[in-house]
This record gives C-alpha cells, structure tokens and sequence, in this order.
C-alpha cells in the first residue's frame, strides 16, 4: 500500500473491512487469515467455560461474597439450543439460595457467563468495582454477589425472586462480534421477578476496552438505578439521559473515591 | 387424523400441522417449540404419510383458522382454483415427481403460482431433498423491476450493504464505493440504520439519492427502517426508492413488528406515488426469516418454515423488488449448525420462487452458531446454482453494525465466477461505462476510480 493510496483515505471513515484488494476473486492470504483469527476468538468466547476463580478472589478483595449458582441448562450445548432453561435456576441452586436467610436486598448484582467467558474475565471485576463506590453512596443494600454458570439474562428474576431482591444488575457476556469477542452487558431489572419482559429491562451494551469504559458503564448504572428506585420501575419508560449528566458534572471525581 | 404404517409399527399423527412439524428436516427451532418427530423414523413416518396427502386438503384443513389470522385469510382468499386445476387431483407427494418431470417447464409454473398456497409448497419441499429444492427453484422465473431489470436468467444481483455502527455519511460512503468497485450493489444499495430516528434517516436517503443521481447509478437505495418512519419520510418530502419491512406468516408475528395489512399496503402506495422508479414500479423490500413467530411467541403450534413460506404471500400482495430470508441471523436456538442453515437457505428460496416472488437470500450465521465461511460458501455455491435472486454484498463479510458474518463483495466475484452469473445488465453497462468493469464481467482496477471518489465525498459532504 502506497501513501497515495486512496483506501488509507478511506479507510479513516470506518471500521468495515474495506480496501481489502484481491487475490483474483479470492481474499488476500493475509485477510483471510485476520477474519479467521477473529472468528476463532468469538468462538472461544461463547465455547470456552466459564473460570470463576479469579472473579471469586477479586470480589472478596472488594469486600464483596460471591456465590456460584447454575442454571437449569446443564452444559454448552444445551444451553444454545434451550435458551428457555438458561433463564430458569438448576434444582440445587434453588436450594442453595433458599437455604440462605432472607435479608434486605436492595441490589441484586449477578455475573452471568452469557455468550462470552472472555467479556466476564475481561470486564466484569472492573464494572463491579466501579460500581461499587456508587452503591455505597446511594446506600444501597447489597447480597451476595451471584456468579451464573450458563446463564441468561432472565435468570436474574428467578434468583432476584428467591432474593426478594428490589432491583438487580446482570453483567452478563454478550453474543460475540468478530472484532468485539469480549462485549458485556448490564441489564437492570426493577423487582426482578419470573415472567418479567424484555422491555421491562433497561440495558447498556458494548462494555469493553474500545466500548464504553467500565467507569462510565459503571455510572450509567448507578445514573438509572437511582431513577429506578425513585419510581420503582425499569424498561422502555426509563429513558437513560445519564449522557447528559455526564457533561454537566464533566465525570465527577466521586467516580473514583468510595 | 393421519397415518402411515412402516413393517410392524404405526405412526398415527394428530392433524395436518402436527404432521407437517413431523415431517420437517430437522432443527433446533421446532425442537424449542415442542412441535418436532420425537425419532428419526418417525420423521420419515410423518413424510410417508404427507406424500398421500392431496394437495386440496390444504385447502379444507387450514392449519391456523381463518377466523384468527389475517395471513391465512388473504392465503385463501387469493387462492386462483383455475390456475390450481392442472395439478388439483395430485397428492403432495406426486406434485414433488410433477414438479421435477419435463412437465414443470418455466412457463407452467408461472402459470401455476397463483394456484398454489404456502402450505402445499412447504408440504413438498419437506419430501425433497436438496438437490430437488435447487432443480426446481432453478426453473422458475421471477423479474422484478425498478430501475435495473432483476431476476433474469443467467444473472444474480447483490445487495450492498454498507453498514455503520454509528451511521456516519463518510463511513457509509467509503463501504459503498468499496462495493461499487466489485461490481455490487445491482439489487439495492440498503443501509440497516442504527437510529430510527426519522430525521436522521432522511439525511441517509438523500445521501445515497445524491451519490445515484450524479453517479447516474442504474440502480435504486433503500434505508430499512420500519414502515411508517418511511411513510413519514416520504410525507417530509424524502426521496425514497423502496419501502421497507420485515413480515412473518402469521398477523400476531405481524402485530409484533409493528405492521397490518392495511399499513404494508399504505406503504406502498406512498412509494409508488413519488413515482421514482424508471424501468418499473416494484417498490417493496421485505426481509423474513425462519424462526421469528417463535420469538415472537406468535407460531400458532406450526413448524417454523411453513410459516416462513406463508410469510411469501404476505410479500407476493405488495409486488415486491426484493425479498430477502436473512436465513442465519436468528441464531442456534432456531436453526443450529451450518448443516440447518444450508437446508432452511434452500427450502426458503425454493418456497419463495414457487409462491413467485423474487428471492434473495442473506446466507449468514452469527458467533454462536456452529457454522462458518466454508459453510457460508457452501450455501452461496448451491443458492447460485438453483438460480438465487440476489444475495449480500458486506465488506470483507462482517457487518460492524449488526455484528454477523455474510458474504462478502469478494464472495460475489468468487460466484459469479464459478458459475458464470452476470449482474443486471443496466448495471452491467453503467460498470463498463465507468471503467469498473470490462466486457465479459472481470473487474479491471484495484483502487477507485476518481470519477466515484469525486462524486462520493461531495454526496456524503
């Protein structure tokens, strides 16, 4: 590529793969190569088990008590083709979480594997912790950290509901793109209960580096969940304008101090 | 009631739905909803008994009421009985050995859409295998019209799809003229906006209106958004060529996209009004896809291709340009593997060129799915083959924007090679003329030519 060429021009404007040039009809070998890399790695994310050590050592660091529970999909493959048992609790963390005394919930934060290992390890710890500050500022109660083996957004209800929980955040992997294998979500949910809608559910996509920051994710969340418990709901009529208390407060130090 | 006997064992099937579930090809989909053969021979009990089942009892023994649905209404209520009178005596399963004979030529086909309900195609299309799916679709023949001539035999178009997360005018202008320079974008030049912003979508209709016209484009723009932000656009006096929707096969599918009847039809006569189009008047672009009543939760207890198939009468009402089954976005829980995907590919274009609309297909998959570009390519060889509409046309295949994989305008120039399919021949003429193309379709240059730089950067401007 020679620095008059027009693609690097181009090329400023996006991110698709453009100005590819051609191995007659084909891809260059070296093209063809870089999207298999890509596409080995969003496998990787959805097909790789979920390690939750380090997340359980880190949350303990934070003061926080994480407890593994698993959904009713017992294992990978199951999970992709019955989406409807990912949303539902497994018998044995029913009774796991009912054993545990009912306490004063009021945020349920519950890390979900969801279709990408690799956005819980990259992500998660670092959302959690930048939340936190903010939780303790709104005084917000919380319970144990939940870590979900094979989990679906909608599990957060079953579990919410066992917990009484009066709101609850799911991180939870999202489906991997090609250049963003690491993606997470954060789903709220005002009184998670079973047979809750997806519309009744705000979210904040795209958590990543080259995303949106886990301090700003961070502050998204604590922005709605304090709109959410003010007037006790979440979904399609909670409109996020966090946006623009981010420029007025031009990102408060209180960010990074408990 | 119905039934069919293998050596000793028996299986008996509830009513036509049931067995048509039963003798679906399977998949994940119809596994979810509880609907699929519990066995492998049950699976071909079911297709032995669908064989005997005359193609009239589709016209008795309806598998959503009339009553309940608006889509099997207009089904039977557009049902032609003298178009249908040449094969009305055959059972399902000799109207598959009728349509594979010397008998089915183009000409009888064509004759004979009109007499032919979705049902009775996904019926048979469950007997075929794929190489019978691809032999038949290839003899039908569907030509749509807008401003370039699509559909004829020989040729396949693409739509370029030039996607950006953000819906920048320059990111957007920059994946076009990528695609203009392999010869893509004869189908439509189709932006799948992220904002549903209407003022928004209006700058991103005059932005491709702009780069057409000077370019002096024979080939027409779409931004899919819903149906009324287009009627909204156009009534705010934006340039719209083709109106488009996403549709299912059934009214509650319909009712969660947000669409009547009644409001496709007002879409289309908004788009026709401005009278846009040169070489004709097909201003619909619906985009469908297997698995999506089930989503919806809106499936009636029916297999997820027969109600894909009746998704086509609802698009053949509004004489569409384009219809596309974006077959793999749906994801594993609907249709599985590349194995499910390659099949629901053929069967959807199989189905729609017999309803006799003009079928495209986005041959896809996403992350989760067990699938990949050699299955992509699979799918794209034998889609060419059985004579595909149109197909995708998305830089090096991966859409930034909606976070999948297609095919890429690469993968266009590797098809048409292999089988010798040309583009549109309007488009054809205007590539040579711009020096893109040299006669015979091989693509003469590398870099952009400055005519198309020139012209783009003052479009996007």
């Amino acid at each position: 590529m020679t620095p008059d060429d027009p693609w690097l021009n181009l090329r400023q404007f996006t991110e698709a793969r453009i100005g590819l040039g051609r191995s007659g009809a084909g891809m260059p070998t070296t093209e063809v190569l870089k999207f298999s890399m890509a596409h080995a790695q969003a496998r990787d994310a959805v097909k790789t088990p979920i390690e939750w050590t380090g997340v359980e050592d880190d949350l303990k660091t934070l003061g926080l008590t994480p407890l593994r529970i698993t959904s009713a999909a017992p294992d990978r493959d199951t999970y992709l083709r019955r989406p409807d048992l990912g949303r539902r609790l497994s018998p044995e963390s029913r009774q796991t979480l009912s054993a545990l005394s009912p306490s004063a919930t009021d945020l349920l934060i519950i890390i979900g594997d969801g279709l990408s290992s690799t956005a819980i390890t990259a992500n998660a710890v670092a959302t959690v912790a930048a939340l936190l500050p903010l939780a303790r500022q709104n005084e917000w109660r919380l319970g144990p950290v939940l870590l979900a083996t094979q989990a679906r957004v909608a599990l957060c209800d079953d579990a919410g509901e066992f917990l009484k929980a009066r709101a609850a955040v799911m991180l939870i992997g999202e489906r991997p793109g090609l250049s963003s294998p690491d993606s997470l979500g954060a789903y709220l949910t005002w009184e998670p209960r079973v047979g809750r809608k997806d519309g009744e559910r705000n979210c904040i996509s795209n958590i990543r580096n080259g995303g949106i920051s886990s301090d700003e994710a961070a502050f998204k969340i604590a922005w709605l969940l304090r709109e959410a418990f003010r007037r006790r709901l979440t979904g399609v009529n909670l409109k996020d304008e966090s946006n623009y208390q981010l420029e007025v407060s031009k990102r408060p130090a209180a960010l990074s101090s408990p | 009631m119905y039934q069919a006997t293998w050596q000793h064992t028996t299986y008996r099937f509830d009513n036509l739905k049931d067995l048509m579930a039963k003798a679906t090809p399977p998949r994940s989909g119809d596994v979810l909803a509880g609907v699929a053969a519990a066995s492998a021979e049950e699976n071909v009990a079911a297709k032995m008994a669908l064989a005997d089942v005359p193609l009239k009892t589709f016209l008795s023994e309806l598998l959503i009421p009339y009553e309940e649905d608006d889509v099997t209404r207009l089904i039977i209520d557009r049902h032609d009985a003298a178009a249908f009178a040449p094969v009305s005596s055959m059972t399902v399963g000799q109207f598959r050995d009728w349509l594979l004979s010397e008998k089915a030529t183009t000409e009888a086909l064509s004759r004979l859409t009109p007499g032919l309900t979705p049902e009775m195609i996904a019926a048979v299309s469950k007997l075929m295998r794929n190489q019978d799916l691809i032999l038949v679709a290839r003899k039908v023949s569907v030509i749509t019209r807008f401003r370039n001539t699509i559909g004829l035999k020989g040729r396949l178009s693409v739509r370029l799809q030039p996607n950006h997360p953000t819906d920048d005018p320059k990111g957007i202008a920059a994946s076009v003229i990528d695609g203009l320079m392999y010869g893509c974008g004869d189908a439509v030049i189709g932006i799948n906006p992220a904002t549903d912003n209407v003022g928004a979508i209006i700058d991103m209709l005059s932005m491709l209106d702009r780069m057409i016209d000077r370019l002096e484009i024979p080939t027409q723009s779409c931004v899919l958004t819903h149906v009324t932000t287009s009627i909204e656009a156009i009534s705010r006096g934006a340039p719209v060529d083709l109106v488009f929707q996403s549709i299912g096969g059934t009214e509650a599918l319909n009712s969660s996209f947000g669409v009547t009847l009644g409001i496709l039809k007002e879409g289309r006569e908004a788009a026709l009004s401005l009278k846009r189009g040169t070489v004709g008047d097909n201003v619909m672009y619906f985009e469908t896809g297997q698995g999506a009543a089930l989503s919806a939760d809106a499936h009636h207890g029916v297999d997820q291709q027969t109600l894909e198939a009746r998704a086509y009468a609802v698009a053949r009402e509004f004489k569409p340009l384009l219809v596309n089954t974006v077959v793999g976005f749906i994801g594993p829980e609907y249709l599985y593997s590349g194995k499910e995907i390659i099949r629901a590919g053929l069967e959807d274009h199989f189905c729609g060129k017999l309803m006799g609309i003009p079928m495209g297909c986005d041959v896809c998959y996403t992350n989760h799915a067990e699938a990949d570009q050699d299955d992509m390519d699979t799918l794209l060889t034998l889609l060419g083959a059985a004579g595909v509409t149109f197909v995708m046309g998305i830089p090096g295949a991966d859409d930034i924007m909606l976070n999948y994989q297609s095919t890429s305008f690469h993968d266009s120039l590797y098809v048409r090679e292999a089988l010798g399919l040309r583009r549109a021949p309007e488009f054809e003429a205007w590539l040579e003329r711009m020096g893109i193309m040299e006669p015979g379709g091989r693509i003469i240059t590398e870099k952009p030519t400055k005519a198309l730089l020139e012209h783009a950067a003052g479009a996007a401007a």
